[in-house]
């Protein structure tokens, strides 16, 4: 099908941006990299009456790298996030996850701030955001204001922004030292939806001994979920640490739902797997870097 | 205060030759191709982003044209599956090393899909370097994002290690 009429507007500020979504009103909708949002259009799930296209808008397009976090403004590709070593460097997570976001096509156009304002629980920034607790710049008429996570994502598609709003970027705060971090998905076809995915940060002490394993998992919640795992390995040294345990405990704690791919016991299933396997991961790593 | 329009003029590079055209802008970039600029060689299979058919090339990137408006190619280049090969220097036109290695190793039977693994093969294959071998991994990941549902998956493959070893050695010419 073809998207429904609509108008369509590319300001060259945010500014102009803001004076388009004021008013069009409650009908108008941003548009970035247009991955998520063109596929609803076209199969009349949603109707839009005004695109407002942010593409123009110069200076959106920066990823800064600093020693607190990785700030990535709202017209940065998944693609240009993905070949950031700069990035990575400070939040290893980043490349991680990105590396599963669909397939290199649509990397090259969707941009990782648009996944997070589309607050898809089956996205892998989301998780991320959440994972590292993160948060976002919403320009609004009224000024700019930083939203954490939790404040932000409220369900399926839907976020705590009402009204005319551009999310301006994200912040992923850096990682801590003596951490690991590791990301898996499960997925029909590589690049396509999860049917579950985790990411996970483990940090140790000084002695090589868990202190802190923490993990966030997409396609399992309404909206991204972290749940904290650290009871099931803390102080155990982290070449031995059980794992597995720690899966067990993520297994109990999701409340996933079954739907045509999976069912829900299914996804509980995975959890365990994947929270095993990628803390093990990241285990290994946060032991590398704890010399 | 920035305009609201139903219709656009956008003017777009396609296949090298400039090209301008007024656009309803709910039209998307496959629409554009397709049904103003005749290039019927774009294929559109779900037009939702899924299949991977209509993939062209913005700015050299791999796109699904599905999932960009024809309004928001203004002021950029646009290959098709049209514009892939490229002149023989006497006159004539020779064809990928992509296009050559899809005949010889018969990765298409229908053909529906082609024109997508051809544009996103091609980019791929053209932005890195040809004098290392190409692995397994690499070519998975060229093909994983587009479908193919009748020769299945092992020919392409092989045309897509054909064309690199192709390239491989004219880039040692």
């Amino acid at each position: 099908m073809k998207p429904a009429p609509f108008g369509y507007a590319d300001p060259t500020s945010v500014d102009e941006a803001l004076d388009v979504l004021t008013s069009e009103g409650e009908g108008a909708k941003v548009l970035a990299g247009g991955q998520s949002l063109l596929p609803l259009l076209s199969m009349r799930l949603a109707a839009p009456s005004t695109l407002v296209d942010i593409n123009r808008v110069p200076g959106l397009d920066q990823i800064s790298a600093g020693p607190d976090g990785v700030r990535v403004g709202a017209l940065v590709r998944h693609a240009q996030l993905l070949a950031s070593s700069e990035a990575a460097g400070v939040q290893p997570l980043l490349g991680r996850a990105t590396a599963n976001v669909a397939h290199p096509a649509i990397r090259n156009r969707g941009t990782t701030v648009g996944s997070i304002a589309h607050a898809d629980p089956s996205g892998e920034m989301t998780a991320v955001l959440a994972l590292t607790d993160g948060s976002v710049t919403v320009a609004t008429p009224e000024g700019r204001e930083t939203i954490g996570w939790g404040d932000f994502f409220l369900g399926p598609l839907e976020t705590s922004v009402h009204g005319p709003a551009v999310v301006l970027d994200a912040f992923f705060p850096a990682l801590p030292e003596r951490s690991g971090t590791a990301f898996a998905e499960i997925a029909r076809r590589k690049g396509d939806y999860a049917v579950c995915g985790a990411g996970v940060v483990v940090t140790l002490d000084a002695d090589r001994r868990v202190s802190s394993a923490r993990a966030a998992y997409l396609s399992v919640g309404l909206v991204p979920e972290v749940h904290d795992l650290t009871d099931a390995v803390v102080g155990q040294p982290v070449d031995t640490a059980d794992w597995t345990a720690a899966g067990e405990l993520a297994r109990g704690l999701v409340d996933p739902d079954g739907d045509l791919h999976a069912s829900a016991d299914y996804r509980r299933l995975l959890v365990a797997t994947l929270t095993a396997r990628t803390l093990a991961d990241a285990g290994a790593e946060a032991a590398r870097r704890t010399a | 205060m920035t305009e609201v329009r139903t219709e656009r003029a956008i003017s777009v590079v396609v296949n090298g030759v400039p090209r301008e055209a007024t656009v309803p802008v709910r039209w998307l970039l496959s629409d554009a191709l397709r049904h103003e600029f005749g290039l019927t060689g774009t294929h559109v299979g779900c037009e939702h982003g899924v299949c991977g058919s209509c993939t062209v090339l913005v700015d050299g990137q791999p796109t699904r044209s599905c999932l960009v408006l024809a309004v928001q190619v203004d002021g950029r280049e646009v290959t098709t599956v049209e514009g892939l090969s490229r002149s023989d220097h006497q006159g004539g036109q020779v064809l990928h090393p992509i296009q050559e290695a899809f005949r010889e190793c018969h990765a298409l039977q229908c053909g529906f899909c082609t024109p997508g693994f051809l544009t996103t093969i091609a980019a791929g294959l053209d932005a890195r370097d040809p004098s290392v071998e190409i692995t397994d991994e690499e070519v998975e990941e060229l093909v994983g994002g587009n479908l193919c549902r009748c020769t299945g998956y092992a020919n392409i493959k092989k045309a897509c290690r054909h064309a690199a070893a192709t390239m491989r050695d004219e880039a040692a010419r």
